[in-house]
């Protein structure tokens, strides 16, 4: 079976994350590439954090969704360089994770030691758009995201931390 | 997951024995492995390419990474001991997470290791199969954790110094290093500012939280030395630590003097015969931990999990 890569790229984008089901590993900016060589597909994955457990089961989940849509002869391996980060989510991820309930994160710039006065981001609720919000904790259910509440609704969620 | 399936063998919905409900269900059919359960995915540098660079010793790249690794996983070790432990429901979260990425820096690491040395050991070879005197990670992060600000004062020295030295090695001409610490630097920020933003609290809080966080610097503080003093394998194929010495103490000053805090006075912690972590000799906090840390591993070899 030849193919193109275009086509085995449209079926490994299609891959939810498993953490974050409302988006694509595309739109995660977890897929790195997807090159084929006659019927055989290499996929290539960049982790988010280096202690990502989810890594796992992306690969897995990009294998046998290759296989499924036909690929006998599949191999998905990580890319480590240039190093994830949350810019490489895409617009359309951004509004996915907004819809969801999870405020995404704003550019990614360089992490500096801030003393002094604590300020933080200005985040939006992603429930009623106030902006009126606190964090309550950086760390959050998984690695990538962090606690925050809303003073106006009340309401709590989470945000995608920028890295 | 709202998706389940009946599988052959199995105790019926409901059922608590979810692992054994999967071991039950025999050998996984092709392109369907579950995820932390016999998935087989035990190289966290799955098809990255791991040829070690012209001009590049093996064993040299390998030891370092092995230090660099070992500093990782003891901390992450440390860090983990504060689940069910720590003072808030967040706190604990957050310390698992720090860990986590630590983990995830030792696993990488360890790997490298074993690939540079050529004997092809594997990360859990390599955690759990070596003894005290093999590990080559500094004492600082095996201190005990203490209290909260104990431990929140070791993650400030280390996470100070350990951000710096990343920095230096992503350009490093072994690129699976060169990747980890790139990677590494920015995670570490976070640890560092997680850190910064307790001391803060802390050392400006009462006159109590302040004693208690000096106490916990007061305690670390003579570890911190042995991050800039250099090992041979290191002068040779990594990063001169003794270049991070002048910008990680001005940094340290910073926060401390921020926090109302005293920069300790106290002298390292004496070399033993000119050999501390890196060496192997350890402080006695280390036993314990690996015991700990190993003892599941060695009572059943060969186990996956």
């Amino acid at each position: 079976m030849v193919t193109t890569a275009a086509a085995a790229w449209d079926v490994a984008a299609a891959v939810p994350d498993p953490e974050l089901p409302m988006l694509t590993l595309a739109e995660l900016g977890v897929l790195a590439g997807v090159e084929t060589d006659g019927g055989a597909v290499t996929a290539w994955l960049t982790p988010t954090y280096s202690g990502c457990p989810a890594i796992a089961e992306m690969a897995a989940d990009v294998d046998s969704r290759l296989r499924a849509a036909g690929y006998p002869d599949v191999r998905v391996r990580l890319r480590l360089d240039p190093p994830w980060s949350t810019d490489r989510i895409t617009e359309d991820g951004r509004r996915k994770l907004a819809e969801a309930g999870i405020a995404p994160p704003g550019p990614a710039g360089p992490p500096l030691l801030r003393l002094g006065p604590t300020r933080h981001r200005v985040v939006a609720c992603p429930q009623c758009g106030g902006t009126d919000t606190e964090e309550l904790s950086r760390f959050g259910s998984t690695a990538c995201k962090a606690l925050w509440r809303c003073r106006g609704c009340r309401e709590p969620f989470e945000r995608i931390k920028e890295i | 997951m709202t998706d389940q399936h009946a599988m052959p063998g199995h105790h019926g919905a409901g059922d608590d024995h979810v692992y054994l409900a999967l071991s039950e269900a025999g050998p996984e059919p092709d392109g369907e492995a579950r995820w932390a359960y016999g998935t087989g995915f035990s190289d966290p540098l799955l098809g990255v390419d791991t040829t070690v660079p012209a001009g590049l010793d093996g064993a040299d790249l390998a030891a370092y990474c092995l230090m660099l690794g070992d500093d990782a996983l003891v901390l992450a070790q440390r860090l983990t001991e504060w689940c069910t432990r720590a003072p808030e429901l967040e706190e604990e979260v957050a310390l698992a997470n720090l860990g986590l990425d630590l983990l995830g820096q030792a696993r990488l690491l360890l790997t490298r290791a074993g690939q540079a040395d050529g004997t092809g050991r594997g990360e859990d070879e390599l955690a759990y199969w070596r003894e005290e005197h093999e590990f080559r990670n500094v004492r600082l992060v095996e201190a005990p954790n203490g209290d909260f600000a104990h431990s929140v004062a070791r993650l400030l020295l280390f996470a100070t110094a350990r951000g710096a030295l990343y920095q230096l090695l992503a350009g490093h001409p072994d690129p699976v290093l060169a990747a980890v610490a790139a990677r590494g630097v920015l995670e570490l920020a976070y640890h560092q500012e997680y850190a910064t933003a307790w001391t803060l609290r802390l050392g400006d809080g009462t006159s109590y939280s302040a004693a208690r966080m000096q106490a916990g610097l007061d305690a670390v503080w003579p570890l911190l030395d042995e991050l800039f003093t250099p090992h041979a394998v290191e002068l040779r194929i990594g990063a001169d630590p003794a270049a991070l010495r002048e910008p990680v103490l001005r940094t340290l000053a910073a926060v401390l003097a921020e926090a109302g805090l005293t920069v300790p006075g106290a002298r390292p912690l004496a070399f033993v015969g000119g050999r501390a972590g890196r060496d192997g000799v350890h402080t006695e906090a280390l036993g314990p931990l690996l015991a700990e840390f190993q003892v599941v591993a060695r009572a059943n070899p060969g186990a996956t999990w």
